[in-house]
């Protein structure tokens, strides 16, 4: 059955696709019910302070804005970096890569300071529900980002010094597609449930 | 078993112009979202409607012009699978907060 599926294969020569691509779209429908199960904790726990310090309290709409931003930014250079891999050009498709990783990198950096500086304020994860829930979740797609971010890495050292992209790398670099503009998916419900929804 | 196969092969891959539409649309929906919430204007009912509204958009958007969801018979089975986990996320979330919150009513602890 399975050597069924390779006859259909070069029925079209632009889509390089694989069932790999499938497999890894199941991964991430399983990813969006951690997702779903932490935002659903977070949503049950947002009103338990424990006489700590609120969301109104915490967060600063200005810094949101640029870790938005940063996030967008690189779901849009990750793009056209596939653009050029599908016109087998390899040295832009290196430089978008590169491009997407230091804004994914500004994002962390961004996220992992906050974090510092609540911790510091004594707004911890042990402070209260609400900021056990609140690191949690947020924690999570800050670690889905760094993983994206040493993927994006392992790429540009396999692209480098190669001539062409063969399927094999084709699928890698669409996986990772299909991951990074999902975690920007999390993030607009991340943004919007748990930082403005809290602010108002 | 074909039918796995010509489903990831739905897989388009977008272009230079369609990336940039979903990208501006993505912008304006967050400014708004934004907007919304750092000028006050509405209600905090109003607000919380609003921010869903934008939010549930921009997701269409990222799903429509970034991860290239569509409609074709080729991506039945990615859709399928789609489906399928936005509706248990759905039951999930929304039974998670009758059953705590009916928990706290009878505990009086709300």
């Amino acid at each position: 059955m399975a050597h069924d599926t390779t006859v259909h294969a070069g029925h079209d020569e632009h889509h390089h696709e694989s069932p790999v691509v499938f497999g890894f779209w199941v991964y991430l429908m399983t990813d969006c019910i951690i997702f779903g199960s932490l935002f659903a904790t977070f949503a049950v726990l947002r009103n338990q302070f424990n006489g700590g310090p609120s969301g109104h309290q915490l967060f600063e709409i200005s810094g949101l804005g640029i870790e938005t931003a940063l996030l967008l930014i690189s779901s849009i250079t990750y793009g056209f970096g596939m653009i050029a891999a599908h016109k087998n050009e390899i040295s832009k498709v290196i430089g978008w890569l590169a491009l997407t990783f230091l804004l994914g990198l500004g994002f962390v950096g961004l996220e992992v300071n906050e974090f510092a500086h609540m911790i510091h304020e004594g707004a911890g994860p042990d402070r209260s529900a609400f900021l056990s829930a609140f690191f949690t979740l947020v924690g999570t797609h800050g670690l889905h980002v760094t993983c994206g971010l040493i993927w994006i890495v392992t790429l540009i050292v396999q692209l480098m010094g190669t001539t062409t992209i063969p399927e094999r790398m084709m699928n890698k670099l669409t996986c990772l597609s299909l991951f990074w503009h999902f975690l920007d998916i999390v993030w607009i419900c991340v943004f919007t449930y748990v930082y403005l929804a809290s602010m108002i | 078993m074909s039918d796995i196969h010509t489903s990831s092969s739905g897989e388009s891959h977008g272009s230079v112009t369609s990336y940039v539409i979903g990208f501006v649309l993505a912008v304006i929906l967050t400014v708004l979202a934004f907007a919304v919430v750092a000028t006050h204007s509405l209600s905090p009912s109003g607000t919380i409607l609003a921010l869903s509204v934008l939010a549930l958009v921009q997701v269409l958007v990222h799903l429509h012009y970034f991860l290239h969801m569509g409609g074709g018979s080729e991506q039945r089975w990615n859709n399928m699978c789609f489906v399928f986990t936005v509706g248990f996320v759905a039951i999930f979330i929304i039974g998670t907060l009758f059953v705590m919150n009916n928990t706290a009513i009878h505990m009086m602890s709300r």
